[in-house]
C-alpha cells in the first residue's frame, strides 16, 4: 500500500487529572474509510477535535501527506484539507445553500462577493454529490439527509482530502441512509480518505473498510475483515463478554388498559390508528422515519392534539389537552428527546425528578432535604450511578435516561411510553433499560415501546405495531414478528 | 452561576450565607467595594449612609425582584419602568383629581399594573409575541397612558402619613418604604426556594419543553410571573409616589436598565433557569453602594453612568471566566 495521508503516532490528552487518550496511533490512507468505534466517553471525539485541530494533543505528532501537522485551529487543518462535519449540522437556515458551502471563503470579484461565481461553483459541488436542487434555494426546509450532503458539499468546496463523519446518520431513516453512502462510496473512490464514526454496528459494517476500536481512551483492536460478527466486535468495545441483551418477558394479563380507537392528528401525520394495550403488556410501535411513531405516542400523552378517535384508560374516555391532564391519569412519557424533551441538564438531579411530582408535595414548603430524599427513593431503585445533588450534565446518556424513567414512578402510573428509550446510550447501558421496561411490566404496567432499532422492538415486545406513512399497517404477534415482516408492513 | 453551584456540590454543606446568597463572586465584590469605599470616604460607613443607601435603593428592590422572575424563565420585562409611571398616575389622578381616599388610589394603582402584566402576559403565551417584543410595546403603551391621564402634567399633595411612609424611622432605622422592600425580598425568596409554584419557576426556564411534558403548565406560570413583575413595578411606583410625594409621567424612565442589571450582576442566567433572589439583592446592594459611593467621591452623574457599565461587563464577564474553568 502507498503511504498514508494521516498518521498518528503515540497521541495522548490529558485534562487535567482526566487522561481520555493515552498513546493512540492510527494510520487513514486515501480512498478508505475508516470506522472509529467506542461507546461514549471512549475518546471518539476527542481524537477527531485534535485529527481536525480543534484541540491540541497533550503528547503526541501527527503527519499529513508527509509533512509534520499540528493545526492550532480548525481553520488551519481546513487550509490543509483536513474537515470534521459534526453531528449537530452547523448550517443557517435562512442563507441559501451557496452561501452556506462559502460561507467565509466567498469568492471576491473587485472586492465585493462575486454571487455569480459561488452560485455557480456550488451547484457543481452539488452536482458532484447527485444533489439536484438550486444552489441558490435556503437551506431551511430541506431534509436533515440533503443537508448532511451540503454540509458535506461544502468541505468538498474546501477541497477536502481528508473527511471526518460523526454520526453522519443519527438523524437519517434508511433511504436517506443508503443515499448518503453511495456518495460516501463516490468519495471513497475519488480517493478522498474517510473517517466515520457512528453508533450503528451494521451501517460500519457496510460502509467501512476497517474498524478501528477505541476504549477508555485506548486503541483497543482493529478489524479489517468486514466479515467480524458484530458480537465480537460489541465486545471489543465494551471490553467484556456481553450478557444477554433482553430479559424474559412477562406474560400479559389479557386485561385491556389503554384502548385508542380511530386516532388521528389534526395535521395527518397519523391517521385511524386502533389499538389496545393489557396491563402487563409491552406494546413495540415500529416504523421508518416520518412514519407518525412518535406523533401517535405524543398525543396519547396529551402533548400534541388530536382531531379525530378516542382514548379510553380502564373503559373511561379521556379528554387530554395537555400532559398534564394524561399524568394525572397515570399516562406518562419518556420522550425521544432527552436533552430537549426529557431532562433540564443544567439542573440537578434531584430536581429533574422533582418537577414532574411538584402536585405531590402540595402546599407545602419544599426544602432541599425533602428534594434530595424524594430524588433518592427514585433514583435508587433504578440503579442510576450518581447522586441526588449532582447536575444531570454529569450523567452519561444511560444515567440521563434513567432519571427521566424514574422521575415517573414515584407515580405509580398505568401507562409508561417510552420514545427511543436506547438513542445515543452505549450499547452496555442498554440492558439495564431494558431491564426496567420489563420491570413495568412484570409490575402489571401497560408500556409502550417506540423505537427505530428494530433488534430492540423485536427484543422487548409482546406485540408490535407497525406504521407506514401515519397509516396503520398492521399488529404484528412475538411468533411472527422478526425483521422481514415488521420491514414488509413499514414500507407498504 | 454554574460556577457557584458547584462549589456547593463539592462542599455540599455550605456556608449559610452562601446558600442565602446564592452569588459568591458578586458578594465578594460588594464586600471589596464597601471596604474600599470606608476608606476612600469619611462618610460611608456609618449607619446613617447604610440607612440612605437602603432607602434608596427600595424602588430598584422591589422591581428587581419581579424582572428576577422573569428572568428566571427565560423572559425580560422592559415595560416594568412604564408600569411604575402609570401606577403612580393611576394613584394620584384617582387620590386627587377623582377624590377618593388615597388607600384606594394604591389599590387602583395595582390593579392597573396587574392588568399590564395580564396584557403581556397573554401576548407571550397565547399570541406567541416574543418577551422582548411584547413588552417593548407595553414600555411604549404604559408610558403614553401614564400622559393621557394628567395630558403629561405631574399631580402633588398627598396626606401627610403617605410622605412619612418614607421619611419616618421606626425605631430609628427602619422607614415603611424599606421594611416592605425587605418582606418583598424575604417572601419571594421563600417563594422561589420552597414553593413547589417557585421550583416551577426553574422548570420552566431550564427547558420549557422538559416542564410541559412534565405536567407543569408553562402558560400560567408565564402569565403568572408577568403578573407579579408588573404589580412589583406598581408597588414600586407608589414608594417612588411616597419619596418624591409627587407623581409625574415622566418617572421611571429608563429603570427597566437598571433592573435588568441589578438581576444580571447578581447572577441570575438571561437564558433562564439559574439564579435567584439572593444574587439580585446583592446586584441591588452594588448598584446602590456604587451610586452612594461615586456621590461621596464627587464622581460626576455621566462618569457614573460609564463606571456601571463596567461594572456590568466585570460582574457577568467574571462569571463566565470561571464558570469556564470550572
Amino acid at each position: 500500500m502507498t503511504e498514508p495521508v494521516l498518521s498518528l503516532r503515540g497521541i495522548s490528552k490529558r485534562y487535567g487529572p482526566l487522561q481520555v487518550l493515552k498513546n493512540v496511533s492510527l494510520d487513514v490512507y486515501a480512498g478508505e474509510v475508516v470506522a472509529l468505534l467506542g461507546e461514549n466517553g471512549a475518546g471518539k471525539s476527542t481524537l477527531s477535535g485534535i485529527i481536525a485541530g480543534s484541540r491540541a494533543p497533550s503528547e503526541g505528532t501527527m503527519t499529513w501527506l508527509g509533512q509534520p501537522y499540528a493545526p492550532a485551529t480548525p481553520r488551519e487543518a481546513i487550509d490543509k484539507g483536513v474537515v470534521l462535519i459534526h453531528q449537530e449540522l452547523q448550517l443557517l437556515p435562512e442563507l441559501s445553500i451557496a452561501e452556506n458551502v462559502f460561507i467565509g471563503r466567498w469568492p471576491m470579484k473587485n472586492g465585493v462577493i462575486d454571487r455569480a461565481e459561488m452560485v455557480r461553483r456550488a451547484q457543481e459541488q452539488l452536482s458532484r454529490l447527485n444533489l439536484h436542487i438550486p444552489a441558490t434555494r435556503k437551506v431551511a426546509g430541506l431534509s436533515t439527509a440533503n443537508q448532511q450532503l451540503i454540509e458535506i458539499a461544502k468541505a468538498l468546496a474546501l477541497d477536502a482530502k481528508l473527511l471526518i463523519l460523526d454520526e453522519p446518520t443519527a438523524a437519517l431513516g434508511g433511504a436517506e441512509t443508503e443515499a448518503l453512502f453511495n456518495q460516501v462510496r463516490k468519495l471513497r473512490s475519488e480517493g478522498v480518505g474517510i473517517v466515520y464514526i457512528s453508533h450503528r454496528m451494521e451501517e460500519i459494517k457496510q460502509i467501512t473498510d476497517r474498524i478501528v476500536v477505541l476504549r477508555d481512551g485506548v486503541r483497543v483492536q482493529e478489524f479489517a475483515d468486514s466479515a467480524t460478527p458484530v458480537r465480537t466486535i460489541v465486545e471489543s468495545m465494551v471490553g467484556r463478554p456481553l450478557e444477554r441483551m433482553f430479559p424474559p418477558l412477562p406474560e400479559p394479563s389479557g386485561r385491556p388498559v389503554l384502548q385508542v380507537s380511530g386516532l388521528t392528528s389534526p395535521v395527518r401525520s397519523f391517521r385511524d390508528v386502533s389499538f389496545e394495550v393489557q396491563s402487563g403488556e409491552i406494546l413495540g410501535i415500529a416504523g421508518l422515519v416520518g412514519a407518525g411513531r412518535t406523533e401517535l405516542v405524543r398525543a396519547i400523552s396529551g402533548a400534541d392534539p388530536i382531531s379525530a378517535g378516542t382514548i379510553k384508560l380502564n373503559g373511561e374516555e379521556l379528554r387530554l389537552r395537555s400532559p398534564a391532564d394524561a399524568i394525572a391519569k397515570g399516562i406518562v412519557m419518556v420522550p425521544e428527546d432527552r436533552k430537549d424533551q426529557g431532562i433540564v441538564v443544567t439542573h440537578r438531579i434531584s430536581e429533574n425528578v422533582v418537577y414532574p411530582n411538584l402536585d405531590m408535595f402540595g402546599r407545602r414548603w419544599i426544602t432541599s432535604k425533602m428534594k434530595r430524599t424524594f430524588a433518592e427513593q427514585a433514583i435508587s431503585k433504578f440503579g442510576v450511578k450518581g447522586r441526588a445533588e449532582q447536575y444531570a450534565s454529569d450523567l452519561s446518556g444511560g444515567n440521563q435516561q434513567k432519571v427521566v424513567i424514574a422521575k415517573w414512578l414515584m407515580r405509580d402510573p398505568k401507562v409508561v411510553i417510552l420514545d427511543e428509550p436506547t438513542r445515543g446510550i452505549d450499547v452496555g447501558a442498554r440492558a439495564g433499560i431494558y431491564d426496567i421496561i420489563v420491570n413495568l411490566a412484570k409490575k402489571g404496567v401497560a408500556v409502550i415501546v417506540v423505537s427505530s432499532d428494530l433488534e430492540e422492538v423485536l427484543g422487548v415486545s409482546n406485540r408490535i405495531l407497525v406504521l407506514a406513512q401515519g397509516k396503520q399497517a398492521g399488529i404484528l404477534d412475538r411468533e411472527e414478528a422478526n425483521d422481514v415482516s415488521v420491514m414488509e408492513l413499514a414500507t407498504i | 452561576m454554574v460556577a457557584i453551584d458547584i462549589t456547593e456540590q463539592s462542599r455540599p454543606s455550605g456556608v449559610w450565607l452562601r446558600r442565602l446568597a446564592g452569588a459568591t463572586g458578586p458578594l465578594l465584590g460588594l464586600l471589596a467595594l464597601c471596604v474600599f469605599l470606608s476608606f476612600a470616604t469619611d462618610a460611608f460607613l456609618s449607619l446613617r449612609n447604610g440607612l440612605n443607601i437602603l432607602d434608596q435603593i427600595t424602588v430598584l428592590g422591589i422591581m428587581a425582584v419581579g424582572m428576577t422572575f422573569v428572568i428566571l424563565i427565560g423572559g425580560i420585562d422592559l415595560s416594568v419602568g412604564s408600569v411604575l409611571a402609570l401606577a403612580m398616575m393611576v394613584m394620584g389622578w384617582t387620590a386627587n383629581v377623582a377624590g377618593m381616599p388615597l388607600g384606594v388610589g394604591i389599590g387602583v394603582a395595582l390593579i392597573a399594573s396587574a392588568v399590564s402584566g395580564l396584557i403581556v402576559g397573554l401576548l407571550v403565551t397565547i399570541f406567541r409575541v416574543p418577551a422582548f417584543i411584547a413588552t417593548l410595546a407595553m414600555m411604549s403603551a404604559a408610558r403614553g397612558v401614564a400622559n393621557m391621564i394628567t395630558d403629561g402634567q405631574q399631580i402633588v399633595g398627598f396626606p401627610d402619613w403617605f410622605m412619612m411612609l418614607a421619611i419616618d424611622r421606626h425605631f430609628g432605622i427602619l422607614t415603611a418604604t424599606v421594611f416592605l422592600m425587605l418582606v418583598v425580598v424575604l417572601i419571594a425568596w421563600l417563594f422561589l426556594k420552597f414553593r413547589s409554584e417557585g421550583r416551577m419557576l426553574y422548570a420552566v426556564g431550564g427547558n420549557p419543553e422538559v416542564a410541559r411534558l412534565a405536567g407543569i403548565n408553562v402558560q400560567l406560570v408565564t402569565i403568572g410571573v408577568y403578573v407579579i413583575s408588573a404589580v412589583l413595578a406598581g408597588l414600586a411606583g407608589i414608594v417612588l409616589a411616597a419619596r418624591l410625594d409627587s407623581v409625574q409621567p415622566s418617572s421611571g424612565f429608563g429603570y427597566e436598565l437598571d433592573t435588568i442589571a441589578a438581576v444580571v450582576i447578581g447572577g441570575t442566567s438571561l437564558s433562564g433557569g439559574a439564579g435567584g433572589i439572593g444574587g439580585t439583592l446583592i446586584g441591588v446592594l452594588i448598584i446602590g453602594v456604587l451610586r452612594n459611593g461615586l456621590n461621596l467621591l464627587n464622581v460626576s452623574p455621566f462618569l457614573q453612568q460609564v463606571i456601571i457599565g463596567i461594572v456590568i461587563v466585570l460582574a457577568v464577564g467574571a462569571e463566565t471566566i470561571r464558570r469556564r474553568r470550572a
